[in-house]
């Protein structure tokens, strides 16, 4: 442990001796987070009970420069709520009220330890909802998903957690507090909000937010679709995107995927001698429309060679279908001693080449890789299964998820489209950005963190940042002065 | 304000070579447009090296070119549709780029921005760096909701590369959000990444007239129902040219879905509707637009879908009854006239205290300069309007009013 005395008893008179970690196995839990690959034990953890002991806590590691970490419920998957043994984890899950939900408004204003489906189920008797979905939303947080700017499945047409961010209210890394945005979602200035979302726990500590509900739709049709070739499903992808069709969620699951599926318990009855799923949500407010909108969905589905099309509207047939989806992480989990959920994007139009290239990496690397994926949105999540103590093995993980996000990146894609690049993804930004726009990146988190103390390390590899000219002109000025 | 010996011409001339285009505006300063990024940031570069202030213009048609300045940098220039790619729904446009040529280009392609902007023949660079969103905003957001990313020449000549041409992209921070709705204060727009939909396939608008509280309760009646148009715009008798408020409501989707709609609308509130024919409908709207430019100074007022009745009280009472809209789905005010500084900021400085922030979005330069495009921010905000603005333009060469005098 290298965090001097003097802050470790400065944070107990805090938040109480009860309420922090320094123990060697307490602090493993915090070690990693929804990613095997990476591990870190933080110096100490604190566990805030509000906002106000947050503020005291990020003064007193402002004061004595000890850098910290924002942790929600830890299921991020790049490894970005991590922290050294010099730095300082501040769990947020106590902060977990939902302060208001305002119906006539179409808002809520929540604590960020609220875990995201708390926050629908709350809403829901105002028939609301909030309306970005990851799979992991009965744990993760809503502070977490702000800082990662979360995706899910029906992000396809209701927008990530950046659409539905109205205010934030941060505790920035010197221990002030500022309002970004406003409850009507009008900004104040420049659009701090948008610019919070995302930014991975590097710019402050969101402690109160304020989020837009989403009235529930009165009508779902739940559609299971599956084809004889991966290419055939990703192009019945792309059509359905193009043809002015707006599903509410469009996933694909390959055959591996569903075989994991099938042999757990979240069976969904899939087909498995399908070499592709896709499960598509048609929603609205009127049966009728629905119904038009999804027979004209399954058009497109046959067309592109679907052998079957399978459609529910009743809820239990949708939630079962829709369990082995929100559960085929957990499902692949279970056959290896380790998994890699990898993340990408690539131009709809690029999914079948993409996906057949994945393929081939898969074969060269000899590893496993299946996929279960937002096909609508060409957000890739290529998942590994391997064993961590097989060195050789775990290699060529790593080799395949390098040449994977090549592969997306070549395709005109991102490395990262919901899980962040933490530290994982950090070896791949500079494939992604020259060295001018990784320097401002790094530039604009100065601005709220001049001295780096919030969450060092993640997102901007520092290396590879060019010189920003405002740190020489400062410099020059203070030459001058 | 313009360079009396012709040096600053000179330089310029010998910057953008024989292709570039070059012109005077009408108080004298020198007008550049390069047609390339690499041209802009050899010009910003350089203007920030020998001090000079640059301010930014797009058509001019929503603010005039009337910062002071040695220069201004124009993106007439950078007139092309670079890619439609209507398979992807993304679009690579440059920011000089106008409305119309955009609707058209995209139209031939099958899809279509969702952004109805207040104004006349604008740049797409300034829908961007003002986020002007129009009607539309109610269902579908705002500007930031359709950018995918951009490009931008900071005030010192670098070039940066935010976001991409995908669907979803966490990669890095989000520097696309800082850049619009900034008035150009982190730099020149050169061209933008849209995140595009199909064409609708339907497009329904009903009108109706009456008393304002009367329609505002008509429209919370309509969201109350669980509907979200995609328009629900509130128009004072002066916006509608009417003798009485109007309520448009516009409706976008599959057929099936918006005769839905329709009936659901009608079922949720007691107006009674007139359903516009489609040459009506894109006249009503097309009106809704260019009526803001009609004076010279617009500003919206930020507030809750509940709060609206005030807003608007609070604008009628410290300006007048100009040209007043309201976005009923998204709370916010939209007001056009002419005013004088003092009481524009007479009325922030009462929005604020209820919360609710005034933008000026565009007003002759010195209404801006005097009140700054957001003037009062929240405590916190202001430091970091400031370091942020420090560390795109440490020299201060583009001449933005971003926080003003007052
Ligand atoms: C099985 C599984 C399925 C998943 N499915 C999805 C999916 O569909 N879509 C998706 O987007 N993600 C998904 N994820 C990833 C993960 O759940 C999300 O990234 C989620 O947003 C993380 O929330 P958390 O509360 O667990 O945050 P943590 O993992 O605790 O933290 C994540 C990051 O947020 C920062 N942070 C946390 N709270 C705050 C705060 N209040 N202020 C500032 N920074 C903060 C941390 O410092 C860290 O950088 C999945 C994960 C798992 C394990």
């Amino acid at each position: 442990m290298t965090l001097p005395k003097q802050v470790l008893q400065a944070l107990a008179g805090i938040v109480g001796s009860q309420s922090i970690r320094v123990s060697r196995t307490a602090l493993e839990t915090y070690a990693s987070d929804g990613l095997p690959t990476h591990h870190r034990r933080p110096g100490a953890v604190v566990l805030p009970d509000g906002r106000d002991q947050v503020v005291r806590i990020v003064e007193v590691l402002a004061h004595h420069g000890v850098p910290f970490v924002a942790r929600g419920a830890g299921t991020g998957l790049s490894g970005g709520a991590l922290a050294g043994p010099d730095a300082v984890v501040i769990v947020l899950t106590r902060l977990n009220r939902i302060i208001a939900i305002d119906p006539s408004n179409r808002h809520a204003t929540v604590e960020p330890g609220v875990v995201n489906v708390h926050l629908s189920e709350a809403a829901a008797p105002h028939g609301l909802h909030y309306a970005p979905d990851p799979s992991s939303q009965t744990v993760c947080t809503i502070g977490g998903n702000v800082a990662e700017n979360a995706g899910g499945p029906h992000c396809l047409k209701y927008g990530v957690t950046s659409n539905h961010i109205l205010e934030l209210e941060v505790v920035l890394p010197n221990g002030e507090v500022a309002t970004l945005g406003s409850r009507g979602g009008e900004p104040w200035g420049p659009d701090l909000v948008g610019l919070f979302v995302g930014s991975e726990g590097m710019f402050g500590i969101a402690t109160r937010i304020t989020v837009r509900l989403t009235p529930i739709p009165r009508q779902i049709q739940t559609l299971l679709a599956d084809f004889s070739s991966v290419r055939a499903a990703g192009e019945a992808v792309s059509s359905i995107i193009a043809s002015g069709l707006l599903p509410s969620a469009l996933e694909m699951l390959d055959r591996a995927c569903v075989a994991a599926v099938e042999a757990s318990i979240y069976a969904a009855g899939y087909p498995t001698d399908a070499e592709a799923v896709l499960l598509v949500d048609v929603d609205g407010r009127d049966a009728g429309a629905v119904q038009a909108e999804a027979h004209d969905v399954e058009t497109i589905l046959r067309e592109h060679g679907a052998r079957t099309v399978r459609m529910a509207t009743e809820e239990s047939q949708r939630a079962r279908l829709w369990q082995g989806r929100k559960k085929a992480f957990g499902a692949l989990g279970r056959i290896s001693p380790d998994l890699i959920v990898q993340d990408a994007v690539v131009p709809r139009s690029a999914l079948p080449d993409v996906l057949e290239r994945i393929a081939d990496i898969a074969a060269t690397y000899r590893v496993k890789v299946s996929n279960v994926f937002h096909a609508g949105d060409g957000n890739l999540h290529p998942n590994i299964n391997f064993d961590r103590r097989n060195r050789d093995e775990f290699r060529r993980v790593e080799a395949a998820s390098a040449a994977i996000m090549s592969a997306c990146i070549d395709a005109g894609g991102s490395i990262t489209g919901e899980h962040g690049v933490g530290i994982d993804k950090l070896r791949y930004m500079p494939l992604m950005f020259d060295g001018d726009t990784l320097a401002a990146m790094r530039a604009t988190r100065r601005a709220f963190d001049p001295e780096e103390l919030s969450n060092p390390g993640k997102v901007v590899p520092v290396h590879a940042c060019r010189e920003w000219s405002a740190a020489r002109s400062l410099r020059r000025a203070e030459v001058v002065a | 304000m313009s360079s009396s010996d012709g040096s600053i011409e000179r330089r310029l001339r010998a910057l953008v070579g024989p292709d570039g285009q070059m012109t005077t505006d009408d108080d004298g300063t020198p007008n550049v447009a390069p047609s390339t990024a690499t041209g802009c940031a050899l010009v910003l570069r350089t203007a920030s090296a020998e001090g000079w202030r640059v301010r930014i213009v797009g058509n001019g048609s929503w603010i005039p070119p009337d910062a002071p300045a040695e220069l201004t940098l124009s993106s007439r220039g950078l007139g092309q549709v670079e890619d439609v790619h209507a398979a992807d729904l993304v679009a690579t446009v440059q920011s000089g780029v106008d409305q119309h040529a955009l609707r058209e280009a995209l139209a031939d392609r099958g899809t279509w921005w969702p952004v109805d902007a207040p104004g006349d023949r604008r740049s797409v660079g300034s829908l961007v760096a003002t986020a002007t969103a129009g009607p539309l905003r109610s269902g579908f957001g705002n500007i930031r909701d359709h950018l995918l990313g951009l490009t931008i020449v900071t005030a010192d000549g670098h070039i940066l590369n935010y976001g991409g041409r995908v669907a979803k992209n966490v990669a890095g921070f989000d520097l696309t959000k800082l850049a619009t709705g900034s008035f150009g204060a982190f730099g020149f727009i050169s061209s933008v990444h849209l995140r595009l939909r199909p064409i609708p396939r339907a497009d329904a608008t009903l009108t109706t007239n009456d008393r304002r509280d009367a329609l505002l309760g008509q429209g919370q009646a309509i969201l109350d129902a669980g509907i979200t148009p995609s328009a629900l715009e509130l128009l004072s008798p002066v916006a509608g040219s009417t003798d009485d408020w109007t309520l448009g409501v516009r409706l976008i989707g599959s057929d099936a879905t918006v005769e839905a709609e329709r009936a659901a609308v009608a079922a949720a509130c007691t107006a009674r509707w007139t359903s516009l024919s489609s040459r009506n409908a894109a006249d009503f709207w097309r009106d809704v637009q260019q009526r803001a430019t009609q004076h010279a100074t617009t500003i919206r007022v930020g507030c809750v879908i509940t709060g609206l009745r005030q807003a608007i009280n609070l604008v009628l009472h410290h300006l007048d009854d100009a040209t007043i809209t309201a976005s009923i789905g998204a709370g916010v005010v939209r007001w056009s006239g002419s005013a004088s500084a003092a009481r524009l900021q007479l009325l922030r400085r009462t929005a604020a205290q209820v919360e609710m922030p005034v933008t000026i979005e565009r007003a002759p330069w010195p209404l801006r300069n005097e009140l700054g495009h957001f003037g009062l921010c929240r405590e916190g905000v202001n430091r970091l309007m400031g370091s942020l603005r420090h560390t795109f333009d440490p020299q201060s060469t583009l001449t933005v009013a971003l926080a003003g005098r007052q």
